[in-house]
């Protein structure tokens, strides 16, 4: 079995890429394309009557193939169906670093999923605790229960949100200007934020408009959001140039946090950098700023 | 376990492989594979010891191999058997005989 180490909560999670869990020729070698993680998908991508060798190749895929640094979480079968719990136990036996939970709606779902996840590492000796979660937002409910749903257990560690369910129920369809989700991103921004987890946008599926895709790149930088899942390998290396920080950004962020480390070993807590007032309330976005260039290798230094 | 009906699980998508097994005396492997020369002897070796390792004594196998790697092969395997036994949609001894 391939050890895999215990899943950091907060760490990079620019790209989320989906691959079909029933497909061996997609999973074996999806550490190749360098995205942060992998989400290997029990769910939408696997027919209904092959939800059972799915899991089993899951299992095998994560007990024996080496993912290396890429992060590795499975998409599981919604609350409605007769799959999740067998879902669930699969993830924990293989050693997932997380599960998504599909179309969840409150904190009672993040909570069933998070008692079945724990009963697996009981029954399988799993360190209770390792395996974290992430909850899709895929309704309206969900999007006006987005707080409680973030807030809702210590193991999770994202929320995303899904274009194709919700913009049904919306009625509405994709708008290049994002004109159509804007209320609903903004809302499950707000709720991760103040929850103080991680937000992840949509795929965007139409492979062909390379255009429409950068733009909505841009925009989920520009509103905050920390990655966006993917259909498509192609995809991957815009989003991560487009979450790379600049390169002032990053020489800001180092002067930051050296002068903070100076100053404060001094007993001073507000000076000036450059003219600009620094206090310790800009250390955690100048330190997730030099990890973020450390990821992107961009940066070299010892300070993070 | 005991092969009571038959039972299929794969694709013939690259990458994968197609297993059917049938109740049968004694265990048989039937296997056609695109890389028989170079795997054929390493693929059947992996079809025996997953079946020994599931207790399945007397079955007819059938592999269609199209490059499969052995974890494939392997969760191809089990889950026709446990399919043919109408237990493969839950409580897997995952880590226990499933490994």
């Amino acid at each position: 079995m391939i050890p895999r180490p215990r899943p950091e909560r907060f760490r990079l999670r620019r790209t989320m890429m989906f691959l079909s869990a029933q497909k061996p020729g997609l999973i074996k070698d999806a550490y190749i394309y360098g995205c942060d993680s992998i989400m290997l998908d029990l769910e939408d991508a696997v027919a209904e009557n092959q939800k059972d060798a799915a899991r089993f190749s899951l299992y095998h895929a994560l007990t024996t193939i080496d993912y290396g640094d890429t992060e590795v979480i499975v998409r599981i079968n919604g609350l409605d169906t007769p799959h999740w719990q067998e879902d669930v136990r699969v993830c924990v036996a293989g050693g997932a670093d997380g599960i998504r939970i599909a179309k969840c709606e409150s904190a009672a779902d993040v909570k069933a999923v998070e008692e079945a996840t724990l009963a697996a590492e009981k029954e399988f000796g799993v360190e209770e605790g390792r395996t974290l979660l992430m909850a899709a937002l895929e309704s309206p409910k969900g999007i006006l229960n987005a707080y409680e749903i973030c807030a809702a257990s210590p193991r999770m560690f994202g929320v995303a949100i899904s274009g194709g369910d919700l913009r049904k129920c919306l009625q509405t369809t994709p708008q290049r200007d994002g004109v159509d989700m804007m209320a609903a991103r903004g809302q499950m921004i707000l709720a991760a934020r103040a929850a103080g987890i991680q937000c992840f946008d949509t795929v965007f599926t139409n492979l062909d408009d390379q255009e429409g895709f950068e733009a909505e790149v841009l925009q989920n930088k520009a509103m905050g959001f920390d990655g966006k899942s993917l259909i498509n390998p192609k995809q991957i290396r815009f989003v991560h140039q487009v979450f790379a920080p600049t390169e002032k950004e990053i020489r800001q962020a180092e002067k930051i946090v050296s002068a903070f480390r100076e100053q404060s070993a001094a007993g001073v807590g507000v000076f000036t950098v450059d003219g600009k007032m620094i206090d310790i309330a800009f250390i955690p976005g100048a330190e997730r700023t030099l990890k973020l260039a450390k990821a992107c290798g961009m940066y070299e230094g010892d300070l993070i | 376990m005991q092969i009571l009906n038959p039972a299929v699980a794969g694709t013939l998508e690259s990458s994968d492989a197609m297993v059917t097994v049938e109740p049968g005396k004694g265990l048989s492997l039937e296997l056609k594979s695109s890389v028989m020369n170079t795997y054929g002897r390493q693929i059947k070796e992996t079809v025996f010891e997953t079946l020994k390792k599931l207790g399945v004594e007397d079955a007819h196998v059938s592999v269609i191999d199209k490059g499969a790697l052995d974890c494939t092969i392997k969760a191809r395997v089990e889950c026709a058997v446990f399919r043919s036994c109408g237990k493969s949609e839950k409580d897997i001894p995952w880590g226990g005989v499933i490994r």
